[in-house]
C-alpha cells in the first residue's frame, strides 16, 4: 500500500485553494472520503434507488439484503453481534438515544452521572437533560496532569450511586487515549454502565466491543471516510431490550391499533424508525471496506509518524504553545503566542491549509487549558510529511495573521 | 483616495484597536441597556452597552472575549457612534453593513471603520466584522 496510490482515491487532494494545493488537517472534524465511497453512495441511487423493507419486487429485497450486508460488516468490525448494531445519523444521535432511552427511564434522584471536562457536546448535553428530567447527578471529573482520564482518577468516584460513566474514547480536543477496558471494569464492579464517545477512535485504532466490555459505544461514519448522517451505536443486547424506542414510527413497528396496543420490531430495527439513510449505510460499508483493506495497524502508524513529525516541528518554533504535548493520537492542540485561533485559522486557510479553531465542541475544557480557544491540527492515514512542512512554514510565519485579511 | 486604502495603515489600525480596544468594560451607570451576541461557530462572545440620553448616545462600551477583526470592528464602532442621535447611528451602521456586503455606501461616516472594506473578500470574516455593530443595531432598534 503507498501513499501515492492511496491519495489517488482522494480526488479532493488534487484541489487548490488560494492558487495553493489544498491541504487538510481538520480531520478530527471529518474525514475526506474516496471514490470508492461515492460510488457505493451512488450505486444505491442509479441502481437500487427503492425503499428497503416495504415490498416484495426484487430491488427491495436486494437493497435488504445489501443493508443487512452492512450491519454485519460494521458488526464485524467492532466484534459486535448484529443485532447490537442500530444504525443513526451519527455520534450526537447515538449518545441522546442512551440517554433519551435508557437513562431517562431508569436513572432516577440520588443516582451519579459521572463525565469528564474534556468531553465533546454529545456527550455532555444529553445528560444534562437526563439529571434536570429524573433528578439524578452529573459528576464532571476534573483531568489529570496526563490529561487522561485514569481508573486511579475515576475510582474515588464510584459508588452504588454511580449509573452511569460515559467518556470519550480519544478525546477531540487532546488527543489522549483513555483505557477503557479497565475503566470499564471499574464501573461495573459497581454496577454502573459505560457508555463511550467512539467519534475520535473507531475510525484511527481496532475496536473491541467484546474486549472492553462497554455497555454502550456511539460512533460517527463521517469521521471515518464515511458519508455524513450516518453513524452507530452499539449497545449490549441485554440492555437494549430494556429500552423503549425514542423515536417511533414505521420500520419499527410491526403492528399496532386503535386501542393504542403496538408491537415493536425487535432490535435493533426497534430502534430505526422511518425510512433510513440507506445510501449512507452503503457508504459506510464502504468506509469500513477501505480502512480494512489498508488495515487500521498501518494507520496507526502512519498517524504516529505524522504526529511526531509535526509534535517535533511545532515545539522548535518559539511562539508556539501546544496544550496537549501528551497526545495519544494525531491531533493537536496550540496557539500563536498573541494571535486569537480564529485569525490564526484564517491565515493558514490563506496558505490553502485546513485546521479548527475555537473550543471544538468542549466548552467545559476551557478553564482547564486556561485560553479561550486553540488550533487544532488532525491528521488522518492520506497526510504526508511535505503536507507537515507546509503547515510548519505557515505556523512559524502565523504571527503575521493579518496578512490573511489583505489578500 | 482614502488613507485606508493603504494596507499598511490599514494594518496598524486594525492591530491598534485590537490591543488598545476603546470603550471596553461595562457600564454603570443608569438606564444601560446590554445585548449578548455569541456565535455557535466560533469563540467570539460578547456584550455591547448601550446608554441613551435625550435620544442621544450618551455611552456605548462592549467587553468579551473575541477575535481581532471582531474586537477591532466593536472597537471603532463605539468610537464613531458615541454622541450621535440615533438616526444618526441607524445610518452609519447602515453604511457600515452595506459596506461590508460590498454595496454601494456612504464613506462620509465611517471613518476608520473603512478599515474593513475588504472584508467582503474574506466571507468566513463577515461574522466577526458585524458581531458588535448587529448588536448595536438591535439595541437602537429598541430604543424609542
Amino acid at each position: 500500500m503507498t501513499l501515492h496510490k492511496i491519495r489517488r482515491d482522494f480526488p479532493i487532494l488534487k484541489k487548490k485553494i488560494k492558487g495553493k494545493p489544498f491541504v487538510y488537517f481538520d480531520n478530527a472534524a471529518t474525514s475526506l472520503k474516496p471514490r470508492q465511497v461515492v460510488a457505493a453512495i451512488s450505486h444505491y441511487y442509479d441502481h437500487m434507488p427503492v425503499n428497503a423493507g416495504r415490498g416484495e419486487y426484487d430491488l427491495a429485497f436486494q437493497l435488504e439484503q445489501a443493508i443487512e450486508a452492512a450491519r454485519q460488516t460494521v458488526a464485524q468490525f467492532i466484534h459486535a453481534h448484529e443485532h447490537e448494531v442500530i444504525f443513526t445519523t451519527g455520534t450526537t444521535m447515538g449518545m441522546n438515544m442512551v440517554a433519551q432511552s435508557y437513562a431517562m427511564t431508569h436513572l432516577h434522584q440520588g443516582d451519579e452521572i459521572i463525565i469528564t471536562e474534556s468531553e465533546h457536546a454529545a456527550n455532555v448535553l444529553p445528560w444534562y437533560q437526563v439529571a434536570d428530567k429524573t433528578g439524578a447527578k452529573i459528576i464532571i471529573l476534573e483531568l489529570d496532569e496526563q490529561q487522561r482520564l485514569t481508573p486511579q482518577l475515576l475510582k474515588p468516584f464510584l459508588s452504588a450511586r454511580t449509573k452511569i460513566v460515559a467518556f470519550a474514547d480519544v478525546s477531540n480536543v487532546l488527543g489522549t487515549k483513555t483505557d477503557v477496558k479497565a475503566i470499564s471494569q471499574l464501573v461495573h464492579e459497581v454496577g454502573g454502565l459505560v457508555v463511550v464517545d467512539g467519534a475520535q477512535s473507531v475510525p484511527h485504532l481496532p475496536t473491541d466491543v467484546h474486549d472492553t466490555d462497554v455497555d454502550f459505544l456511539a460512533f460517527s461514519g463521517h469521521k471515518m471516510l464515511g458519508p455524513t448522517g450516518i453513524g452507530v451505536l452499539y449497545g449490549k443486547e441485554v440492555l437494549l431490550k430494556k429500552m423503549q424506542p425514542f423515536f417511533t414510527g414505521g420500520g419499527m413497528s410491526l403492528r399496532y391499533n386503535k386501542q393504542q396496543q403496538v408491537k415493536y420490531a425487535p432490535i435493533p430495527q426497534m430502534f430505526e424508525a422511518g425510512t433510513q439513510h440507506w445510501s449512507g449505510i452503503l457508504g459506510l460499508k464502504a468506509a469500513i471496506e477501505y480502512l480494512n483493506r489498508i488495515g487500521l495497524p498501518w494507520i496507526h502508524k502512519q498517524e504516529m509518524m505524522l504526529r511526531d513529525y509535526a509534535l517535533a516541528g511545532l515545539k522548535a518554533i518559539p511562539h508556539i504553545h501546544i496544550y496537549n504535548p501528551q497526545t495519544d493520537s494525531a491531533i493537536i492542540a496550540f496557539n500563536i503566542d498573541g494571535v486569537n485561533p480564529q485569525d490564526a485559522a484564517t491565515y493558514f486557510n490563506s496558505q490553502g491549509i485546513a485546521v479548527r479553531s475555537g473550543q471544538h465542541c468542549a466548552r467545559n475544557l476551557v478553564e482547564y487549558l486556561k485560553t479561550d480557544g486553540t488550533v487544532r491540527w488532525s491528521a488522518y492515514f492520506y497526510n504526508t510529511k511535505a503536507e507537515v512542512d507546509r503547515f510548519l512554514k505557515a505556523a512559524k510565519n502565523g504571527r503575521n495573521f493579518l496578512d490573511a485579511y489583505f489578500q | 483616495m482614502h488613507t485606508f486604502n493603504d494596507p499598511r495603515i490599514m494594518r496598524q489600525v486594525i492591530m491598534d484597536h485590537y490591543e488598545h480596544p476603546r470603550n471596553r468594560g461595562q457600564l454603570t451607570l443608569a438606564g444601560v441597556k446590554t445585548i449578548h451576541m455569541d456565535t455557535a461557530g466560533c469563540i467570539d462572545d460578547i456584550h455591547v452597552n448601550l446608554m441613551m440620553e435625550n435620544g442621544i448616545i450618551k455611552a456605548l462600551s462592549f467587553d468579551g472575549v473575541a477575535c481581532t477583526i471582531s474586537t477591532a470592528s466593536t472597537s471603532i464602532m463605539t468610537e464613531l457612534c458615541a454622541g450621535k442621535t440615533k438616526a444618526e447611528a441607524t445610518y452609519i451602521v447602515e453604511q457600515y453593513m452595506k459596506m461590508i456586503h460590498a454595496q454601494p455606501y456612504d464613506d462620509s461616516v465611517l471613518g476608520e471603520a473603512m478599515v474593513f472594506q475588504n472584508t467582503y473578500k474574506q466571507a468566513s470574516r463577515i461574522k466577526c466584522a458585524t458581531l458588535g455593530w448587529q448588536g448595536l443595531a438591535t439595541l437602537l432598534k429598541e430604543e424609542n
